[in-house]
């Protein structure tokens, strides 16, 4: 594999790189490339980009193109494919589309909502039984999904609520993880004084945290939103345990219901084909859109000080 | 930033004003203190319905087991009775869960070190200076993270697949062995694959953002000493970024021992790929597969709980390597 290649020629490499300095005592010259560092990189970027590259080309052929010529050259059945692929079952796919946007869309928006408000208050306030309250929301990141979803799905029958959008969006909508950023977020981004400001000025406690708190918050609820969106538009095993109806499954669930009939017919593989291409091309869009004006690192929790 | 500056004007024209807004907080003390239970009121309730309430039915429901009377028909003859332990032990001793766990355990092995031996070598090489294409790069490598298991393994598995790969059909053209990917040992390789694919992107900006965070002073210290930037990586850099990676290993070994979509997903490719294959997969195979919720429910706690025992077990391995590390 390729990362496994990376390594042993950074190893080999990286000594030899770091002797140059060190061996002429003058300035090293400003403008030099770090060539290996950047070859590595692009070795990285080459298998990243690989499978992609592939489902854009596969993506294009038609089916007896697919079997019988290289793969990572174009075809001529795109449009045939997309045809193919929207006049399946009266156009499904493209409502497995719009679930999983209405699943990824309305959930990471409930949950950001959850995180903001929650580590809001753990962020602001000292109160009895803070640190115990966001220490057990915290345990939940160590929840194994399976033990959660196979009794939620128990319970969800009782109330009879499974088989329905609700028994997507709901689990999901507390996220240990969105709040442990919103109570970072909120630490770093909303000062103690201004708070104390706004009670002067006699707002009350909501009041100051819709006007004053949720503003100051905002870079970092975008990441919540982002990291909530990729969770929910990624996850499987949830709505794969909740629902039966294929007409409320998300993309990933759809997808993976056709690949498993095209088993018995490798006719639909173009249509999996292109529906994986199709399916991953709105994340992509959206993060090569958002990292103009919002960086990476705040999705692990870096806050600039 | 120039929001800091706003308030510390804020801060101290506040302080002018100190008597007056004591008694204010004083007067609306009520409120703020009620405030933070309501803020947390939703959080609060989520979590018993979706997290508490289902932990405490699969342990509720581990401890039953339905009881056949006579035939098992009529109304009447199947009734649900406390049961002990006894799903516990019947767990413990079916092969099957435990060669589901010994392959997830294999598996695991491959994917968290080399994931993240992967991400620290890109993030190392990201942080040094003067190289090239970093933006580019770095997004193409965290790209896969924006791409679901299912896809991911949807992508590769028709690599993997000699009817339609590019490498089988170039291994053909060049009259080459074709290994089957999808079968034995190379199938671990296989997916390992996947999940190191979709996973080193996200814990290379883990890293990477700790990497950012040293003060730069450091650095400048040990290079007018003469260290190389390798020396400075190893001795410098990688203890100074050590939490991060202890932290990216510990959510690294939950998320691998709970894999469930990469396996399903290769399923309709190979035969290989039992229903059973991961731990979880047996999980999913017993509550709906064959219906029996009871044994599936202690499954899913003896899966939970080694899940915490092998990433607890890990974190205090790291803390007391740390310490002892200090205390040299």
């Amino acid at each position: 594999m390729s990362s496994l290649a990376a390594q042993n020629s950074a190893r080999e490499a990286a000594p030899a790189a770091g002797a140059a300095p060190g061996t002429t005592q003058g300035p090293p010259p400003r403008r030099r490339v770090a060539f290996v560092p950047t070859l590595v990189l692009l070795l990285g970027a080459v298998y990243c980009l690989l499978p992609v590259a592939w489902v854009v080309m596969a993506a294009t052929k038609s089916g007896k193109e697919l079997f019988s010529t290289l793969t990572l050259l174009p075809g001529t059945g795109f449009a045939d494919n997309l045809a193919d692929l929207t006049a399946y079952r009266d156009g499904i796919y493209w409502q497995w589309m719009g679930n999983s946007a209405l699943y990824a869309g309305l959930g990471a928006l409930l949950s950001t909502a959850v995180s903001a408000v929650s580590g809001y208050a753990l962020a602001v306030y000292r109160f009895r039984g803070r640190e115990t309250v966001f220490n057990i929301l915290l345990a939940g990141v160590l929840m194994p999904p399976v033990i959660l979803a196979i009794p939620q799905y128990l319970l969800l029958a009782k109330a009879d609520l499974t088989d329905s959008y609700a028994s997507v969006l709901l689990p999901l909508v507390l996220s240990p993880y969105g709040v442990y950023l919103g109570r970072i977020y909120a630490t770093a981004a909303v000062p103690a004084d201004v708070v104390e400001a706004g009670r002067m000025d006699g707002a009350g406690e909501w009041r100051i945290f819709a006007r004053i708190g949720l503003p100051m918050m905002v870079p970092g609820l975008v990441t919540i939103f982002l990291f909530q969106f990729v969770a929910i538009w990624n996850n499987f095993l949830l709505p794969y345990i909740m629902l039966s109806d294929d007409e409320k499954f998300p993309m990933t669930l759809g997808l993976f219901t056709l690949l498993a009939q095209g088993n018995s017919q490798p006719a639909l593989y173009t249509l999996v084909i292109t529906g994986s291409l199709l399916a991953i091309v709105p994340l992509i869009a959206l993060f090569l859109v958002i990292q103009r004006f919002w960086s990476l690192d705040l999705l692990s929790g870096a806050v600039k000080s | 930033m120039s929001g800091t500056t706003m308030n510390t004007g804020k801060a101290a024209h506040g302080s002018g004003r100190a008597p007056r807004a004591r008694s204010r907080t004083r007067a609306t003390g009520g409120s703020v203190r009620r405030a933070p239970y309501a803020f947390l009121f939703p959080a609060v309730v989520l979590f018993l319905l979706f997290f508490v309430l289902p932990i405490g039915y699969a342990v509720y429901l581990s401890l039953r087991k339905v009881e056949v009377k006579g035939l098992g028909l009529g109304s009447g003859a199947r009734s649900e009775v406390w049961t002990g332990l006894s799903n516990y032990t019947a767990a413990l001793s079916d092969s099957e869960l435990v060669n589901g766990a010994l392959r997830v355990l294999g598996y695991g092995a491959i994917v968290v070190p080399v994931m993240l031996g992967s991400a620290l070598l890109f993030a190392l090489m990201l942080d040094t200076e003067r190289v090239r294409l970093t933006s580019f790069t770095r997004l193409a490598i965290f790209l896969p993270y924006a791409i679901p298991g299912v896809i991911a393994a949807l992508l590769w598995g028709f690599l993997y697949l000699p009817s339609v790969s590019p490498f089988y059909f170039l291994l053909d053209k060049a009259g080459l062995p074709q290994p089957d990917l999808l079968d034995g040992g190379p199938l671990f390789i296989a997916l390992s694959n996947i999940a190191i694919w979709g996973g080193t992107g996200f814990n290379m900006i883990v890293i990477y953002t700790s990497l950012r965070s040293i003060p730069v002073e450091v650095y400048e210290a040990a290079k007018l000493d003469g260290c190389s930037p390798l020396q400075i990586a190893l001795r410098i850099k990688i203890p100074m970024v050590a939490p991060s990676l202890v932290l990216t290993f510990f959510f690294s070994i939950i998320a691998t021992l709970q894999v469930f979509a990469e396996p399903t997903t290769l399923r309709p490719l190979t035969n290989s790929v039992s229903t059973t294959w991961s731990p979880l997969m047996k999980v999913y195979q017993d509550a709906f597969g064959n219906n029996d919720i009871y044994s599936a429910a202690a499954q899913a706690v003896i899966i939970a709980v080694a899940t915490l025992v092998l990433s607890f077990g890990f974190l205090r391995v790291a803390n007391a390597r740390s310490k002892q590390e200090e205390a040299r």
